[in-house]
């Protein structure tokens, strides 16, 4: 074996890690809305489409906001890597 | 029950049927036999592979349990099963494209194959096996119960008749047909699955005179209704947010699931999975839970929780649409035991049998002997399932936490740790699982969080502490 890693691997632990901090964006963002909105008493919440603001940012926006993010992830940042050969000679040519 | 209910069910279960049967008229013989009839032969495009991942992933729990808890405590369970939407992306952006190409590096068919080949231990092969075989074979028997009460309470023959109608329709395209028959009707189940949403969804808006309408009448009866905290006020943010480990990141350490990060053919089916994946997820998870929390004013005072979506069906549906809704539990139920039965089965026969007791079984002999134990497994949960335990959340819960617990760091440690070695492994599976099952036991929900928390937590400790004892870590570069 050389030394030195799969030159693939570099790029999927970058991806990993993209994945990562999307999930803990996600996280937040959820919560905040969730329990910063709907933390006040329910006589002051305010409605949207029929929704309760917090419900409706938190869980609906999210949902749709989160969906294109990861669109945007994977689109602009992933990059496409062959998986099958063994071939160390294209190590230097693709990075 | 009238027929036209049961018409679009028989459909669909005999639609699911004739296309397993098809598919396996593809399995190939000869030398990859195994690839094929447990991976598919790695060849899964980005439809398929989203698809297989959310309807796995989606169970009974999803449109009849969960719906039926978002009915009682109101949208703070809708934002609870929201957690579920980063299962969409995260699995596969963690195991990443890594996986893939180390699974293809080191022929691994299997989640332990991986396991097997990254420690180099007998024991984490045994100890995996095991907590595979026993968790799934539980897991799959509640599933398999659920399966057929649907049937029963849908079509009213006797619950025997109905588990067997159901088990011969997943048994024989599972047989014969392996991961390939699994993933392709999956992709249907799953279909139907967002399909059903839609329906009972806009029937139930409709019948209750729009959502502005519907959440004035949940606030008039309980204002708690429409707050994150529940009716009952007992959400806390705490409870709700540890849901993130148990349903959201965790599902990383569930074997049924990483199992296809290894089965797609190429970046781009990934890349495209994990868009449509997070759709899907999020629609069905927003969708039924938010019907079950209108179905509410519908339906008022519904006693049993696992009532509410069949009842609301028949309410706000023409038979034939609440035919098809009903359709999509059933199909959720079936997309997560086939691939738990072809899961164990591999465990068996790839893991064990291949592994430790034949490891030159002739090609012909292990063919024969994957249907025969297939067959075996499944007819013997379908036994089980006859007098079945009534516990079937809490089962199907225990398996899942348990699992997780067990898998979540060797998987992902190995793959991104160079120290982690065998002894860290076995730790982390020892720790997670004894701990689950002692905490679950004695101390449930420990500080207000889900159970899955602490054994996560502790699991993790475990494969730290265990590495840095001695043992080598991997002599190879293929990690």
């Amino acid at each position: 074996m050389k030394k030195g890693n799969d030159w693939r691997y570099r790029i999927s632990n970058k991806e990993a890690i993209m994945g990562t901090v999307l999930a803990i964006l996600n996280f937040i963002w959820w919560y905040a809305f969730a329990y910063g909105l709907g933390g006040q008493p329910v006589k002051e919440y305010t409605y949207i489409l029929g929704f309760p603001a917090w419900f409706f940012y938190s869980c609906i926006v999210g949902f749709i906001v989160f969906t294109i993010l990861v669109f945007i992830m994977v689109k602009f940042f992933f990059k496409e890597v062959p998986f099958d050969s063994d071939d160390n000679e294209g190590e230097g040519s693709s990075r | 029950m009238n027929w036209d209910v049961i018409l679009p069910l028989a459909f669909f279960l005999i639609l699911v049927f004739l296309v397993g049967i098809y598919t396996s008229r593809h399995i190939k013989s000869g030398p990859s036999f195994l690839q094929d009839y447990f991976l598919a032969g790695r060849e899964l495009g980005g439809f398929v592979l989203a698809m297989t991942m959310v309807a796995t992933y989606g169970s009974a729990s999803s449109f009849i349990g969960g719906p039926g808890a978002a009915y009682q405590l109101g949208l703070g369970w809708v934002l609870l099963a929201m957690a579920q939407l980063v299962t969409g992306y995260f699995t596969l952006a963690v195991l990443g494209k890594k996986f893939a190409i180390v699974a293809r590096k080191i022929n691994a068919v299997t989640l332990i194959d991986f396991l097997k080949a990254r420690y180099e231990s007998k024991w984490v092969v045994i100890l995996s096996a095991l907590s595979i075989v026993i968790f799934l074979f539980s897991a799959m028997a509640a599933q398999w119960v659920g399966g057929g009460r649907l049937i029963e309470s849908f079509t009213g023959v006797s619950y025997t008749t109905a588990l067997f109608i159901f088990s011969c329709s997943v048994l024989v395209y599972v047989i014969a047909g392996g991961f390939r028959a699994v993933v392709i009707t999956d992709a249907i189940q799953g279909v139907v699955m967002v399909i059903g949403t839609i329906i009972i969804l806009a029937g139930t808006i409709v019948a209750g005179g729009g959502i502005e309408n519907i959440m004035g009448e949940l606030r008039a009866e309980n204002p708690n209704l429409i707050s994150p905290f529940g009716s009952d006020e007992s959400l806390t943010p705490l409870f709700v947010s540890s849901f993130w480990i148990l349903v959201g990141v965790g599902v990383v350490g569930l074997p049924q699931i990483s199992v296809r990060a290894m089965s797609y053919r190429n970046s781009k089916a990934m890349h495209r999975a994990m868009i449509i994946g997070t759709f899907v997820v999020g629609f069905i998870m927003l969708g039924m839970h938010l019907a079950g929390v209108f179905g509410r004013v519908i339906l008022p005072g519904i006693e049993v929780p696992d009532k509410v979506m069949p009842l609301l069906a028949l309410e706000v549906l023409p038979g034939w649409l609440a035919g098809i809704v009903l359709a999509a539990p059933l199909a959720a139920v079936m997309s997560t035991v086939d691939s738990v039965l072809l899961l164990v089965s591999s465990a068996i026969i790839k893991d064990v049998y291949i592994n430790y007791i034949k490891p030159d079984a002739e090609e012909r002999f292990v063919k024969r002997l994957s249907f025969g134990i297939t067959a075996v497994v499944g007819l013997s949960v379908f036994a089980m399932a006859i007098n079945p335990p009534d516990l079937l959340i809490w089962l199907n819960l225990f398996a899942f936490g348990g699992l997780e617990a067990a898998f979540i760091w060797p998987i992902v440690m190995g793959l991104y740790w160079k120290r982690g070695n065998a002894n860290g492994a076995i730790a982390s599976i020892v720790v997670g699982v004894g701990s689950y099952m002692w905490l679950h036991l004695n101390y449930p929900n420990l500080w207000g969080m889900h159970t899955v928390v602490m054994p996560i937590a502790l699991s993790f400790f475990a494969y730290i502490v265990g590495s840095f004892t001695k043992g080598d870590s991997p002599q190879t570069n293929t990690f």
